[in-house]
């Protein structure tokens, strides 16, 4: 018995002179949920429209419920709910008439996707909406309807494509306790996700995505454990000091990894981080900046970011001493 | 490969009752949700209302005493057929942009990835133009008669001109949906559109006799499918042989149903 419900190898896909997949494989065990981390451009999307059979890779195979998605597209997509990158209801229509809608072309009756219709929108809190022109709707409640509309026909798997990018945090909260119900009631969920903290929160297993290739699968505790649990971030005050906090941070850092000026893309140079393995870090790093008499500007202790993730996991290059002992 | 799934149903892997009745069925609910948006924007029937209007009056008033020398009453009774295959004709290229900005804006994703016929959301949207076709129809015969067109025939053949013109709509605007895939945007659709649509709608005898024309002119202007639809029109609501036009009209719908539907679906499950 085999209990994956996603099951891709070896997926190719080229646009042009792009090589959005090049070799990807996906394996999804039955009521997880996994998350694909990547950033813009790594092949995410690609990767869910081949799942999806919006898309027919180049190479490859993919079975989704069980099912060939090359050979029998038409029953994948009564196993499935979509929701894309962008919120794709249609504005004109009404939030019932788009639920309902979608029940009618799942072969539902008339009455039966009404119902269907006005259960969703209560359980996504959109009934006093249900009636209004969903272009008067805010951006969360689009996405709340456009995630509506992917589960009118109770899939089995369902695929969530950047599904709070553009959410403010709060709503973004909201987001992750939708797909941690449906995951309860028994779905398999597989989102893509530009946010590590995202990818923490919801899944089982976590991918990472680069240029069209897996470059690392892990828990998301393991793979915290192999960029370093958290970050810790300090920018002295004195930019001339930043070789004396390298010092101190480099005590703490967690096995296998050195502190460096910070390598975030976008942040101004002077600041130094190193992954740590929990908070006791600052125990024992306050004190030492004390006694150095440091003054610090910055101090933060955070999940890596994204940049930070593909550093470590792409060695950055320049580091192949961390690299190999990471990998 | 062996998996855990697969207890589901067997009906539910192919579609209830049969695949043409269920491509009816989701072709109609498609349908009616672009019925939906064109109640919900009342403005995007100008094409079909306003238009041919402004259209009549103004090749009735402003050219019609020039063109048949004083004898607009006349000119009325041959134009109007004619101002209504244009009409249609032009009618047709709001289709190939809605598709279009369906497509760029994601909502035609969503009907990729349910269990519904590749052409279903393509039929459904040609389906609903009826509405569009059927206004342009009662709009230009309505005024026409307001400003002085007579119907010579009966009411059985005015129906009959009014079907025959929603029919050819149908057909024609199936270039707008193929043209609707295969341009990049909305406004480009149009473009193209009134580059087919003002050569077929003007190079034919709606506005003046063909006899004016120069030899080679006139060559066009014979193989037409303006041309034809305008004849047979003229015939079922001014009198006159109707047969002729009819079935080169009915040869022409079929041809670009036969060109136009497989060019357009293609297209379609080419764009990505």
């Amino acid at each position: 018995m085999d209990d994956l419900v996603v099951r891709a190898e070896g997926l190719r896909k080229r646009f042009g002179k792009t090589q959005a997949l090049d070799g990807v494989d996906l394996a999804m065990r039955r009521g997880t949920v996994l998350g694909v981390l990547g950033p813009n451009g790594a092949g995410k999307t690609t990767a869910v429209r081949v799942l999806a059979t919006l898309l027919r890779p180049d190479e490859g195979t993919a079975f989704v419920a069980g099912v060939d998605v090359l050979r029998e597209p038409q029953k994948v997509r009564r196993r499935i709910g979509l929701t894309g990158q962008y919120a794709s209801v249609d504005e004109d229509l009404t939030g019932t008439q788009n639920l309902v809608l979608i029940g009618r072309l799942l072969d539902l009756t008339t009455r039966d996707a009404r119902k269907r219709a006005a259960e969703l929108l209560e359980w996504f809190d959109l009934t006093e909406a249900a009636g209004r022109p969903a272009k008067t709707y805010s951006g969360g409640m689009r996405r709340r309807l456009d995630l509506a509309a992917s589960l009118v026909g109770h899939p089995e798997v369902i695929f969530l494509d950047e599904p709070t990018t553009g959410l403010d945090p709060a709503k973004r909260e909201d987001m992750w306790g939708v797909v941690r119900t449906q995951v309860a009631q028994g779905s398999s969920v597989l989102l893509t996700t530009q946010y590590l903290e995202e990818a923490d929160a919801l899944a089982d297993e976590i991918v990472v995505v680069n240029h069209g290739k897996v470059i690392a699968q892990d828990t998301p505790d393991g793979l915290k454990r192999r960029v370093g649990g958290q970050t810790l971030r300090i920018r002295p005050a004195d930019p001339s000091r930043l070789p004396d906090v390298l010092e101190i941070l480099g005590r703490v850092a967690s096995p296998g990894t050195t502190a460096a000026p910070d390598a975030a893309a976008g942040s101004r140079p002077g600041a130094a981080s190193v992954p740590v393995p929990d908070d006791s870090a600052l125990d024992d790093v306050i004190p030492a900046l004390r006694r150095a008499g440091i003054e610090i500007n910055e101090f933060g202790l955070h999940l890596p970011s994204l940049d930070e993730v593909f550093h470590t996991l792409t060695g950055g290059e320049n580091d192949k001493k961390k690299t190999e002992a990471l990998v | 490969m062996t998996t855990a799934v697969l207890d589901a149903p067997t009906h539910l892997d192919s579609p209830r009752g049969g695949s043409f009745l269920a491509l009816v069925r989701h072709a109609g609910a498609l349908a009616k949700r672009s019925l939906i948006k064109t109640v919900r924007t009342p403005e995007a029937l100008i094409d079909v209302t306003i238009q041919p209007v402004i259209f009549l009056l103004m090749f009735t008033y402003l050219f019609g005493g020039a063109i048949a020398d004083g004898d607009r009453h006349g000119y009325l009774q041959l134009l109007l057929p004619g101002m209504l295959a244009q009409s249609l004709a032009m009618g047709s290229i709001a289709l190939g942009q809605n598709l279009n900005s369906d497509i760029e804006k994601g909502v035609f994703d969503r009907f990729r990835s349910l269990p519904v016929s590749r052409s279903a959301p393509l039929v459904g949207a040609v389906l609903a133009d009826i509405v569009r076709y059927a206004t342009v129809s009662v709009v230009t015969l309505g005024f026409g008669m307001i400003i002085g067109f007579r119907i010579e025939t009966g009411t059985t053949a005015t129906l009959g001109a009014i079907a025959l013109a929603i029919a050819f709509g149908l057909c024609f605007g199936w270039i707008s949906v193929w043209v609707g895939m295969k341009v990049r945007t909305p406004g480009a659709v149009q473009g193209v559109m009134f580059l087919l649509v003002f050569p077929l709608s003007f190079g034919s005898d709606v506005f003046v006799p063909a006899g004016t024309l120069p030899g080679w002119l006139q060559g066009f202007v014979k193989v037409n499918p303006i041309t034809h639809l305008v004849g047979a029109e003229r015939g079922l609501l001014i009198g006159g042989p109707v047969a002729h036009h009819l079935w080169l009209t009915l040869a022409w719908m079929a041809g670009l149903l036969v060109v136009f539907v497989p060019l357009a679906l293609r297209a379609y499950s080419k764009r990505t």
